[in-house]
C-alpha cells in the first residue's frame, strides 16, 4: 500500500515515538498513524476502534485492530506493556476521560493525547457573540447530538495533569490547518485549536 | 453450459477418501489402528503449496463445505456463502481442504464404521476423541496432501476450537488462525446443555447402549430432542421472535398438546430432519469433544501461557446475540493473545441471529472475513 504523507498533527505525534517501540492507539480510526509507524519506524502495536468502517479499513491496511469501546477499561493490556499509548481526538468523547488517562498510563510508559481546545479564541467568541454552544469545522455538532461530551480547555487539561501529578514531557497546539506557529506557542489556550500532549507518570 | 446455480460456486465436487494405516494414539489412551478420512478440496494447490486453507467443521458439519454433489443437488455445502470464486475464502487464490472429522458419520471412520477387531459396527465402542486428536488426524491429512504449512486454519464454534488448537499444537504449520464464534473452553451452562442432549439420546429405549444399529434401529426420539434443544440455543430470542412470533399453524388454538405454534413446528421439523440423517453416537462424541476442550488446562489454566508459543496471526469474530458462545468468550481469547504479544484482529458483529450467525452471510461479517483473507493472500503473494 502506498504511503501518503501524514496529517500534520499525526506527524508531530510520530516524531515523539521512538523507532521500534510498542504502540497502542486508542480510537485508531483508519489506522493511518499505526500504518506509518509500522512501515516507517518498525513499530508494533494494536489499534482499538469501535467504528465498523474504520475497522474494515484497518484490516485492509494490515493493522492489528481490536473492536473495543473506550468507555470500558483497557483490561486486555498488562501494566507497562507498551511504550506509548496514543489517543487522538477521543478524550472528549469518553465517559470518564480522567479514568481513561489513568488507564493509558497504567498500560503505557507514555501517553500522547490530542483534543480540541475549548479555550480557542473563536470558540470563546462564538459563545460570547451568539450565546449558544459553539460550532465550528472541528466541532460540527449541535449540543444535543454531539459525541463530544467532555470538552475541556488547554488549561483544564494542564490542571488535570497537575492534580494527577503527571509529568508533561511535551505540549503543543496547532491551528485549524494543523500548523504550529509562534503565536500558538505564545498563547496556546487562546490561539490553539487542537492541543497535543505527551505525558508520563 | 453449467447450470446458473453453479455460477458463483465451486461447482460439482466429488469427495475423496484418504486411508491411514499408521495407528493414531488418542488422548484417552486408546488407539485407532487405522482409519479413513473423507474430504473435499476446492481450488488448486499452487506449486509452492503455500495457498492451502483448512476448514474445520462444527458439531453437525461435515466435509461438504462448498459446491454441489451433483447437477441435481438442490443445496450447496454448509459454508458455500463464504467459500468459492471471489467469496471470502476465494478459491481462485486458495486451495481449500475440508474433512469430516474422525468419529463423524458422513464418511470418515466413526461409530457407524466397522471395527476391524470385531468385524462389527463400532457403535458406542468407538473411542471418545478430543479436539487435539482431530488436529492430529488433520495434520496427517495435510502430510498426505503434501501441505507443510496452511495459509490459514479456519473454523466456527467447535471448528474455531480446532483452529485454536492447531495454533497451539502445530504452531509452525499455519500462518493464520481464524476463530469465529468460539470459546477457549465451554462454560458450565454449555456443558449442561450438552448433558441434557446426551441424556435425551441415552435414555431413548432404542439406544441399546449405543449398539442400536445392531438392533436395526436408531434412537430417533432422543436424537430429535437433543437437536431441538441444541437448535434453540443457537438462535436468539430476537431471531425467534422475528421468525415466528406467536404465530399459530392453524387459525385457532386446539387446547391440546400437539405442536400448534409455528416455532414448535419448526423445532420439530429441524429435529426430525436431523434425527434421520445424523448418527446418535457421533452426536454424543462431538458434544464430549466440546466439553473436554480446555487447552489451558495444561498450562496451569493460564490461557496467556497456553498461547505464548503460537506463531501465527489471528482473526477472531463474535456476534452480539450469540449467547451460546458469547462475545465475552471470544474476547477472553483476544485478551490472552494481546497479553501474549501476538498479532490479533477482532471484530464483534452486530447481528440478531444468535450463534447461527457464523453460518449466515451477514454483510459486515463477510466484509471483515474477506478483507482479512485478502490480506492473507497478499502477505503470501498469492
Amino acid at each position: 500500500m502506498s504511503q501518503l504523507p501524514l496529517r500534520s498533527d499525526l506527524n508531530i505525534i510520530q516524531n515523539w515515538i521512538a523507532q521500534g517501540s510498542q504502540v497502542l492507539d486508542l480510537g485508531c480510526g483508519e489506522g493511518d498513524l499505526l500504518h506509518f509507524l509500522k512501515t516507517q519506524k518498525k513499530c508494533q502495536g494494536y489499534g482499538l476502534e469501535i467504528n465498523p468502517d474504520s475497522i474494515l479499513t484497518c484490516i485492509k491496511k494490515g493493522i492489528n485492530v481490536i473492536e473495543h469501546d473506550l468507555n470500558n477499561d483497557l483490561r486486555h493490556f498488562n501494566d507497562a506493556s507498551v511504550d506509548t499509548v496514543v489517543m487522538t481526538q477521543a478524550l472528549q468523547v469518553v465517559q470518564r476521560p480522567d479514568l481513561l488517562l489513568d488507564e493509558m498510563l497504567r498500560v503505557g510508559k507514555e501517553a500522547i493525547i490530542t483534543f480540541p481546545n475549548f479555550g480557542y479564541w473563536r470558540t470563546r467568541f462564538y459563545l460570547l457573540r451568539h450565546g449558544r454552544m459553539p460550532m465550528s469545522k472541528i466541532l460540527p455538532y449541535n449540543w444535543f447530538d454531539t459525541p463530544n461530551i467532555h470538552m475541556c480547555t488547554f488549561r483544564d487539561f494542564e490542571k488535570l495533569c497537575h492534580d494527577k501529578q503527571l509529568k508533561i514531557l511535551d505540549r503543543t497546539v496547532i491551528d485549524k490547518d494543523h500548523q504550529e506557529s509562534l503565536a500558538t506557542k505564545l498563547w496556546p489556550n487562546f490561539l490553539g485549536e487542537i492541543a497535543i500532549y505527551r505525558v508520563t507518570r | 453450459m453449467p447450470h446458473k446455480k453453479f455460477a458463483d460456486s465451486v461447482g460439482v465436487i466429488t469427495p475423496q477418501i484418504a486411508t491411514f494405516n499408521e495407528p493414531l494414539e488418542l488422548r484417552s489412551g486408546k488407539t485407532l489402528p487405522s482409519y479413513q478420512l473423507i474430504y473435499e478440496t476446492y481450488g488448486e494447490l499452487n506449486t509452492a503449496k503455500s495457498n492451502a486453507i483448512l476448514i474445520c467443521h462444527a458439531l453437525s458439519g461435515d466435509h461438504h463445505a462448498a459446491g454441489f454433489h451433483s447437477e441435481e443437488d438442490k443445496k450447496p455445502g454448509w459454508w458455500d456463502s463464504c467459500i468459492g470464486p471471489n467469496k471470502a475464502i476465494d478459491t481462485n487464490k486458495f486451495f481449500v481442504v475440508c474433512l469430516n472429522n474422525l468419529g463423524g458419520c458422513n464418511g470418515s471412520t466413526g461409530p457407524t464404521s466397522i471395527n476391524p477387531e470385531t468385524g462389527k459396527i463400532y457403535g458406542s465402542d468407538f473411542p471418545v476423541v478430543r479436539v487435539r486428536d482431530w488436529v492430529e488426524s488433520q495434520a496427517r491429512l495435510a502430510d498426505y496432501l503434501g501441505i507443510q504449512k496452511f495459509a490459514a486454519v479456519v473454523g466456527g464454534s467447535l471448528g474455531g476450537m480446532q483452529a485454536l488448537r492447531w495454533s497451539i499444537q502445530y504452531p509452525e504449520r499455519l500462518e493464520n488462525c481464524v476463530v469465529i464464534a468460539s470459546a477457549p473452553k465451554l462454560s458450565a451452562q454449555n456443558i449442561a446443555f450438552n448433558e441434557v442432549a446426551r441424556n435425551a439420546i441415552m435414555t431413548d429405549p432404542d439406544f441399546h447402549d449405543g449398539h442400536y444399529l445392531a438392533h436395526n434401529t436408531i434412537p430417533k426420539a432422543g436424537l430429535m430432542q437433543a437437536r431441538m434443544l441444541a437448535h434453540l440455543t443457537y438462535l436468539s430470542d430476537d431471531a425467534m421472535g422475528e421468525k415466528f412470533g406467536r404465530d399459530l399453524k392453524n387459525e385457532e388454538v386446539n387446547y391440546g398438546f400437539a405442536p400448534e405454534f409455528a416455532v414448535e413446528s419448526y423445532l420439530h421439523y429441524q429435529g426430525e430432519k436431523f434425527s434421520t440423517t445424523f448418527d446418535a453416537n457421533t452426536y454424543l462424541l462431538m458434544t464430549k469433544a466440546l466439553d473436554y476442550f480446555d487447552p489451558a488446562q495444561y498450562t496451569d489454566h493460564d490461557l496467556v501461557k497456553c498461547l505464548s508459543e503460537t506463531q501465527c496471526k489471528f482473526l477472531l469474530v463474535s456476534f452480539t446475540t450469540d449467547w451460546r458462545f458469547s462475545p465475552e468468550r471470544s474476547e477472553e481469547i483476544v485478551d490472552a493473545l494481546v497479553q501474549a504479544d501476538k498479532e490479533v484482529t477482532y471484530a464483534k458483529i452486530e447481528s440478531e441471529k444468535g450463534h447461527d450467525a457464523f453460518l449466515i452471510p451477514i454483510p459486515r461479517y463477510v466484509d471483515i472475513f474477506s478483507a482479512y483473507m485478502n490480506r492473507v493472500a497478499t502477505e503470501l503473494s498469492l
